[in-house]
């Protein structure tokens, strides 16, 4: 007999208010959802324990366990402005943006020009009334809950979020924005951001997720995305990890490639005091595609975790990840990059990179990419580095006049750019570009 | 009176300089005086302390002074054991015998780097886009390398030649007065060492001065030195005029290298 662990009693009574609360926003197959989830949640409970744990082997969710995060049914008191925003956030004004507050829909934040072409971007509490069949075939169909505690959380709290929805060879005009900001509370609060994109046969979409947070007082976000890329549709993801070292992050991300379809993933994380960011991305179809680019930079006591999974269930599909951290002071990365390769996945052709520049001696990372293959045609190749400052970079510069600081910038920052660069949406590579050359570490030389 | 003075006082005076990397010694007394309008071969085989010599006046920092002293305008750039960035700004710059790849970093980025540099330490107001682009124009035509190229992270992708024609750009682009070229001629076919042996005479003049280390004769066909020294061992073991090096050249190093050869003495 397992008994419920006292740290979850919180999460259970907050999901009681949360249905008898909001009962009347939500159908009734969201509802059920809802409650399948939380009986799911209760029975695996946080994956706490040390043994026969390899999904969290280097990752200690202890902290979050302890913690007691509360959950609110509304963005609270705190108002954030436009302003805020803007100042925290990459933010276009010609950008269709949605903007949560503690997990919350805000309209009053938001900007949706109409999109027309039948392409619907809206929150998910609306969509569920307006377009609940397309929802309902699609939402938690990704993101399963059977193993993973904190999807099964997600989903036990689901209720609001934002749906994009491209219909069949249909072009976003512009990228949709999905800002989701943390506000300061006294009490350290949870929000459970919901994304789920589908992208018809032959669209074309570019989606940007922004977490932030205040700088002070302790917040989880537990994110789950959902994205179905339809046959020889393109999407192209962003996602922002912008929160401040008081920030718990648990991301999940689904995706489903249909034949032909391709996937762009660029992931840049730099803030958060914990973080894990688990992708899997599922290559369902003969051409499916898919590229995962990914900058980490981590400092203080900051712990980030990534966790990929790149799944070719089907023959003559590719995959591309390259990855790239900078550590300093006591912080650790963990990347676990695994390329799956299915017995029916013959010409899969794979390749999976992770760099790390380890700025100081206290700082450490685990690389772990690793392949499974099961078909025997295929071309697959990974690699794991780890490593300083090469000096004689260094050398070569100071001979030419430039300073130690500049030298180590320059060179700090030629190491992250071509992750950067790798940022199609204009706007965004110039913030980008501007806020990791602004928190670049600068190198402690020692002679 | 104090104008001939100044003009008078070696640019580089190198006296009896003793350099260890780790525990092996690789220069054991080396002396040197380099004034300003000179070019200076300094030749000798494998393993004899060249590129040694040019790394330590620019600031290596894997090298050890054991010994000696390196005057450079006067003030001991060992003693004071001056930052690399430092020399550079006052005017040492070494050409790399292995030029070196720096991933992502823009070669205009870079080159813009040192210049800002270089006119802050000189009191010089920084330059516009518009003139700094067009200064790096003049040397990129000079050395006649791709455009593209300027884009490109520095070195990373390029041949062995355009490699060392970067060097020379950034030579006439810094405008030293110093010029330590470590082995600039090596790997390079007749076109790009014609290229580098223009660039180098097209800076060479009364207030600079150059030290030009070569395993071979071939670059002095283009650059006809004042003075050509044989290091052999750690020591300058001959100096002489530009007929030294040919005829290096015609006996080899071995003539050098035996002190019972006729002719053979230490310079003081």
């Amino acid at each position: 007999m397992t008994q419920a662990p006292a740290k979850h009693d919180r999460y259970a009574a907050d999901h009681k208010t949360f249905q008898q609360a909001t009962e009347a926003d939500r159908p009734a197959w969201v509802r059920r959802l809802n409650d399948l989830a939380f009986a799911r949640f209760s029975k695996l409970g946080l994956p706490t324990a040390r043994k026969g744990n390899e999904k969290w082997k280097y990752t200690n969710v202890a902290p979050i366990a302890r913690a007691e995060f509360g959950y609110a049914l509304d963005s609270g008191p705190n108002e954030v402005t436009s302003a805020d925003l803007r100042r925290t956030a990459p933010w276009n004004d010609g950008w269709t943006s949605l903007v949560f507050v503690n997990g919350h829909y805000s309209e009053a934040l938001s900007s949706i020009p109409a999109a027309g072409n039948g392409v619907v971007v809206t929150g998910l509490a609306a969509a569920t009334g307006t377009h609940g069949d397309t929802v309902e075939s699609h939402l938690g169909r990704y993101a399963s809950l059977d193993d993973d505690a904190f999807t099964a959380l997600n989903t036990a709290f689901l209720g609001d979020g934002a749906f994009v929805r491209v219909p069949d060879g249909t072009e976003l005009e512009s990228p949709v924005h999905l800002v989701f900001v943390s506000t300061e509370e006294s009490e350290p609060q949870v929000s459970h951001p919901r994304v789920l994109v589908v992208a018809g046969p032959g669209s074309k979409a570019t989606v940007i997720e922004t977490y932030i947070g205040p700088d002070k007082g302790r917040y989880f976000t537990n994110a789950v995305t959902e994205i179905a890329v339809g046959e020889g549709a393109t999407v192209d993801h962003y996602r922002l990890l912008l929160e401040s070292e008081t920030a718990y992050h648990v991301g999940s991300n689904r995706v489903h490639i249909s034949e032909d379809g391709r996937f762009n993933s660029r992931s840049f994380q730099k803030g958060t005091g914990f973080g894990r960011y688990d992708l899997y991305v599922l290559l369902n179809g003969p051409g499916a595609y898919c590229e995962l680019n990914g900058l980490y930079m981590t400092s203080g006591s900051q712990h980030m975790d990534n966790f990929i999974n790149i799944d070719h269930a089907k023959p003559h599909t590719t995959s591309r990840l390259y990855y790239k951290g900078i550590l300093d002071g006591k912080s650790r990365a963990v990347f676990g990059g695994t390329v799956w390769v299915r017995k029916d996945a013959q010409k899969t052709d794979a390749l999976q990179s992770d760099k790390n520049l380890v700025l100081s001696p206290d700082a450490e990372v685990d690389s772990k990419p690793a392949l499974f293959i099961y078909a025997d045609d295929v071309k697959c190749g990974h690699g794991a580095t780890a490593g300083n400052i090469d000096m004689e970079t260094v050398f070569y510069m100071r001979s030419r006049g430039i300073d130690l600081e500049t030298a180590s910038r320059l060179l700090i920052y030629g190491f992250a750019s071509g992750i950067i660069d790798t940022v199609e949406v204009d706007d965004l590579r110039s913030y980008l570009e501007k806020s990791f050359l602004e928190s670049l570490p600068t190198y402690k030389f020692e002679f | 009176m104090i104008d001939r003075m100044q003009t008078d006082r070696p640019l580089l005076e190198i006296r009896d300089l003793h350099v260890a990397v780790g525990e092996t010694e690789i220069l054991r007394g080396v002396d040197l005086t380099v004034r300003l309008g000179e070019v200076h071969a300094i030749m000798g085989p494998n393993g004899s302390g060249k590129s040694t010599l040019a790394g330590v006046l620019a600031g290596r920092p894997e090298f050890t002074v054991t010994s000696g002293d390196a005057l450079y305008q006067g003030e001991n750039l060992l003693t004071l054991a001056m930052p690399p960035e430092n020399r550079a700004r006052d005017g040492i710059f070494l050409a790399f015998q292995y030029p070196v790849e720096l991933p992502g970093v823009r070669t205009w980025q870079f080159l813009k780097a040192a210049v800002d540099a270089l006119r802050e330490h000189r009191g010089q107001k920084q330059l516009s886009i518009r003139e700094f682009d067009s200064l790096v124009e003049e040397a990129r035509q000079l050395v006649e390398i791709e455009p593209g190229l300027i884009k490109r992270s520095v070195n990373e992708g390029f041949s062995g030649g355009e490699k060392k024609r970067n060097e020379i750009l950034q030579l006439a682009l810094l405008d030293p007065t110093l010029a330590l070229l470590d082995e600039t001629d090596s790997g390079l076919d007749i076109d790009a060492l014609r290229i580098v042996a223009n660039g180098i005479n097209q800076f060479r003049g009364p207030s600079k001065a150059i030290v030009l280390v070569t395993h071979y004769q071939r670059i002095l066909n283009y650059i006809t030195p004042d003075y050509v020294h044989v290091l052999v061992d750690g020591r300058i073991v001959r100096s002489g005029g530009k007929e030294l090096a040919l005829e290096l050249e015609e006996k080899g190093y071995d003539w050098v290298r035996d002190p019972t050869a006729a002719g053979a003495e230490v310079t003081a």
